[in-house]
C-alpha cells in the first residue's frame, strides 16, 4: 500500500529522517510513535507533501492497482489525485466558516469539476445542481458519523476542541482518501472523547481507508493500531505488532531512557 | 477621576502638537516674514480636545460588555436589518433619475462607479484575502483598452466593453503568477508596485496611449444602435422615439448602464459564493495550508481572484472612459486604489451591503459635507467668523478624515462585519466577525 524506502530528510545540519524504511498494509492501522523530535511529523509531511524528501522514496499503490510517487508529486496533487488526507497536529480548520461549509470545501475537486469551468454553474445550468446534492449527502453521511450534525450551521471556530478534532477528520474524509494520515487526533481529548475517536477511526479503517497515525497517547495505539513503526532521532528502532512493540527492549530503552549505547560503553 | 486625569494628560499632549501647529502663523508682511500667536485658536483646539477625551473615557466606562456576545448579536441584527436595507437602496438608485436633476445624477454615476469597483476589489480583498493596493491598474487597463480600440479600429462600446474585461483580467492573472508566494505586506508593496507601473508605462509610450495629453473624443455607447446626439436625425435616440433630444438623456442612460453594471458585479460575486469557487477563496483567506492538504489548487485559486476581481476592474473602467470621453494617466494615480480599498475595509471585508454603504458615505458623503460647509459658511455673516466662513469646506477633508479614525476605533471590523454561509443544513446563521479571518495575503 504506501511503501518508504530510504527517506532522508535534512534541514541544514539536523538529520530529521535518517534512511528510514517502513510499509504501511492496505487496511491497517499503522501508527508512527517515537519520542518528542523524534521525527514523527517529518515523515507525515513527506508524506503528504508538504516537505520534498532530500533522499528516497515514498510510493502509494491504490486499490486498483495505480501507483503514485508522493516524492515526486505535487502538494495538492496528492489529496487530488492520490487521495492521501491528512489532519494537524495544531487542528487548522476554517475557522469562519460553518461546519457543513468545511465539508463542502474539502469537495471542491469534485464539485469544481460540475461547474463547467465556474462559467456553467453561475447561470444555474449545467449538473453542479446534481453535484451539490451529492456533496450535501456525502457531508451528512461525515456529520452523522461524527456526532456534528446539531452543529452543522454553526461557525468551526466555536466548536468545543474535541468536535474541532472530529470536525477535522470528517473534512479528511470528505476528499474520499485511500490513506488517511492523523497527526496526534487524540493530544487534548478526555478518555471519553478518546473512546469515541477510537471508535471513529476502527469504523473508518472498516469502510476500506488505511490509516497512517501519530500518537502519544500509548491507549489509543495499542487499542487500535495493527501495526506500529518507533522511531527515535530520526531511524527506525522499531517494527512489528503492538504485542512486539510492547516487549521490545530497544523501543524500552528509547521511551525511558535506560541502557543507553553509548553509557553501556562507558 | 481618572477621566478628568486622562483628559487632562490628552489636553497636555495637545497642547504640545498644536501649540505650533495652530497657535503660530508665519506671515509674509512689508518686512519679510513675521510670526503671529493665536492663543484663542490653539486654546480652543485644546479645549475640544479636553472634552472629547472625557466624553470618550466616560462612555466607555459605562459600556463595558463580553465583545464577542455583542459582536454576534451585532452580526445578526445587521444582516437581519440589511436585507431591508438592500432593496431600499435599490429602488432609491432606479428611482434617482426621475429626479431630473443633472448634479444628482452625475453624483450617483460616481457612486456607483466606486461601488462597482468595490465589489470588484471585495473578490480579490474581502473574500480571497490578498491585499491588493494595486486596484486602479485593472481600471486603467479597461480604460484604455476601450479607448485604444475604440478609436483605432472604431468599435463600439458594447464590442469592447468584454474585450476590455477580458484584457484587464489576463493583467491580473499577470500579476497574479509573480506574488503567488508573497504575503501581506509584501504582497501589498508588490501590488502597489504594480498599479505604479502600469501609470508610468501610459505616461512614457508616448506612440501609443499620447502619453500624458491622454486620449480623447472616446465614443459614447448607444442603445441597441441608437446614438445620444443633440441633432435628432432618424438614427438617434431622439430620432427614432420622436421625442426632443436632450442632454440628459445621455446622462440619464450612461447612469443606467453603470447601474446595470454594478449590479451584474454583485450578482456575479453573490453566485460565486455560493459555489466551490468561491467557497475556495474564503477557505484560502482562512487557511492556505488547510486549502493544500485538502487537494485544492492553490495556485489556480488565488489567479482566478485575481482575474475574476481584475474584470470588473476593467468593466468599470471601460464604463469610465465612455463617460469621460477623455482619459490620461493622471486618472489612475494611487489615490484611486486607495479610496477603493478604504471603501472595501470600511464597508466590511465580503460584506457587498458593507461596500455599497461605504462607497454611498465615502463618495456621497464628501460631496454631501462640502454643501453642507458651503452653506454652513453662507449663514455666517458675522465679523468674528470673517476668516473662516470663506474656508469652511475645505475643512472637509479634516472631518472626513476624523469621521473615518473614529468609524475604525468603533467598528474595527466596517460597518457590516461579519459573514453569512451562503449553504446550510437548517438555516443559515451570521457569523461573528470575531472567528472570520482577515487573510494574510
Amino acid at each position: 500500500m504506501l511503501t518508504v524506502s530510504g527517506l532522508t530528510m535534512r534541514f541544514g545540519g539536523l538529520l530529521a529522517a535518517d534512511n528510514l524504511s517502513f510499509q504501511a498494509n492496505k487496511g491497517d492501522i499503522t501508527a508512527v510513535i517515537g519520542p518528542n523530535g523524534a521525527g514523527k511529523t517529518t515523515v507525515f509531511n513527506c508524506v503528504t507533501g508538504f516537505y520534498r524528501p532530500t533522499a528516497g522514496t515514498i510510493v502509494l499503490t491504490h486499490p486498483d492497482g495505480s501507483v503514485f510517487p508522493l516524492q515526486r508529486m505535487q502538494g495538492h496533487r496528492i489529496a487530488a489525485a492520490a487521495k492521501v488526507a491528512r489532519t494537524f497536529q495544531n487542528i487548522r480548520l476554517f475557522a469562519g466558516m460553518t461546519v457543513l461549509e468545511n465539508l463542502l470545501v474539502a469537495q471542491h475537486n469534485t464539485l469544481m469539476a460540475a461547474t463547467g469551468f465556474g462559467v456553467l454553474a453561475v447561470f444555474g445550468i449545467g449538473r453542479y445542481r446534481k453535484a451539490e446534492a451529492a456533496g450535501m449527502e456525502k457531508a451528512r453521511f461525515w456529520l452523522d458519523a461524527t456526532g456534528l450534525t446539531a452543529r452543522a450551521d454553526d461557525p468551526a471556530g466555536a466548536l468545543p476542541y474535541g468536535a474541532q478534532r472530529r470536525l477535522e477528520i470528517a473534512r479528511a474524509m470528505c476528499i474520499d482518501p485511500v490513506l488517511l494520515c492523523l497527526d496526534e487526533p487524540a493530544a487534548g481529548l478526555n478518555p471519553r472523547e478518546s473512546d469515541e475517536l477510537n471508535r471513529l477511526l476502527l469504523r473508518i479503517r472498516d469502510g476500506g481507508c488505511s490509516l497512517l497515525l501519530i500518537e502519544h497517547d500509548m491507549g489509543v495505539v495499542m487499542r487500535i493500531s495493527d501495526h506500529i513503526v518507533v522511531l527515535d532521532h530520526g531511524k527506525k528502532i522499531g517494527d512489528g505488532t503492538p504485542a512486539a512493540i510492547r516487549s521490545d527492549p530497544a523501543v524500552i530503552a528509547a521511551y525511558l531512557g535506560e541502557g543507553d549505547e553509548d553509557e553501556d560503553r562507558a | 477621576m481618572t477621566a478628568l486625569r486622562d483628559a487632562f494628560v490628552s489636553a497636555l499632549v495637545a497642547l504640545g502638537l498644536f501649540g505650533p501647529l495652530v497657535g503660530l502663523v508665519a506671515a509674509s508682511g512689508e518686512h519679510g516674514l513675521s510670526l503671529h500667536v493665536r492663543p484663542v485658536a490653539t486654546a480652543v483646539v485644546v479645549g475640544l480636545v479636553f472634552l472629547g477625551r472625557l466624553l470618550i473615557v466616560s462612555w466607555r466606562g459605562r459600556n463595558r460588555r463580553p465583545i464577542a456576545k455583542t459582536n454576534r448579536a451585532r452580526t445578526e441584527r445587521l444582516s437581519r436589518t440589511g436585507q431591508y436595507i438592500a432593496p431600499v437602496l435599490l429602488i432609491a438608485a432606479v428611482a434617482l433619475p426621475f429626479t431630473g436633476s443633472r448634479y444628482y445624477i452625475d453624483l450617483g454615476t460616481l457612486v456607483l462607479t466606486y461601488i462597482m469597483l468595490g465589489w470588484g476589489l471585495n473578490i480579490v480583498v474581502g473574500l480571497a484575502g490578498l491585499l491588493d493596493l494595486g486596484y486602479v491598474a485593472f481600471y486603467a487597463v479597461g480604460a484604455y483598452s476601450y479607448a485604444l480600440l475604440a478609436t483605432t479600429f472604431g468599435l463600439g462600446f458594447w464590442t469592447c466593453l468584454p474585450l476590455a474585461g477580458i484584457l484587464a483580467a489576463l493583467w491580473g492573472v499577470m500579476l497574479g503568477f509573480p506574488v503567488l508566494r508573497l504575503r501581506g505586506d509584501y504582497l501589498a508593496i508588490v501590488t502597489l508596485a504594480f498599479g505604479e507601473i502600469i501609470r508610468i508605462v501610459l505616461i512614457n509610450w508616448v506612440s501609443l496611449t499620447n502619453g500624458p495629453n491622454g486620449i480623447g473624443g472616446i465614443p459614447r455607447p448607444t442603445l441597441f444602435g441608437l446614438a445620444f446626439s443633440m441633432d435628432g436625425g432618424p438614427g438617434t435616440f431622439g430620432g427614432f422615439f420622436h421625442i426632443e433630444p436632450a442632454v440628459i438623456q445621455r446622462i440619464d442612460f450612461l447612469y443606467y448602464v453603470i447601474l446595470g453594471l454594478a449590479l451584474l458585479t454583485n450578482w456575479v460575486s453573490l453566485r460565486l459564493r455560493r459555489l466551490p469557487l468561491g467557497r475556495a477563496w474564503e477557505a484560502l483567506r482562512e487557511d492556505e495550508v488547510a486549502c493544500r492538504s485538502l487537494g485544492i489548487n492553490v495556485r489556480n485559486t488565488k489567479l482566478t481572484a485575481f482575474g475574476i476581481g481584475a474584470l470588473f476592474g476593467g468593466f468599470a473602467g471601460a464604463f469610465f472612459a465612455t463617460r469621460q470621453a477623455f482619459i490620461s494617466p493622471e486618472s489612475f494615480t494611487f489615490i484611486e486604489s486607495a479610496t477603493v480599498l478604504a471603501i472595501v475595509v470600511l464597508g466590511g471585508l465580503g460584506s457587498q451591503l458593507g461596500v455599497a454603504l461605504a462607497a454611498i458615505v465615502m463618495v456621497g458623503g464628501l460631496e454631501a459635507l462640502r454643501d453642507g460647509l458651503s452653506f454652513l459658511g453662507d449663514q455666517m455673516n458675522s465679523p468674528i467668523f470673517a476668516g473662516i466662513a470663506s474656508e469652511l469646506p475645505l475643512y472637509r477633508m479634516l472631518i472626513f478624515g476624523l469621521a473615518l479614525v473614529v468609524m475604525m476605533v468603533l467598528r474595527p471590523r466596517g460597518l457590516v462585519s461579519g459573514r453569512t454561509p451562503g449553504v446550510a443544513l437548517t438555516k443559515p446563521k451570521a457569523i461573528g466577525p470575531d472567528l472570520v479571518a482577515e487573510g494574510r495575503g
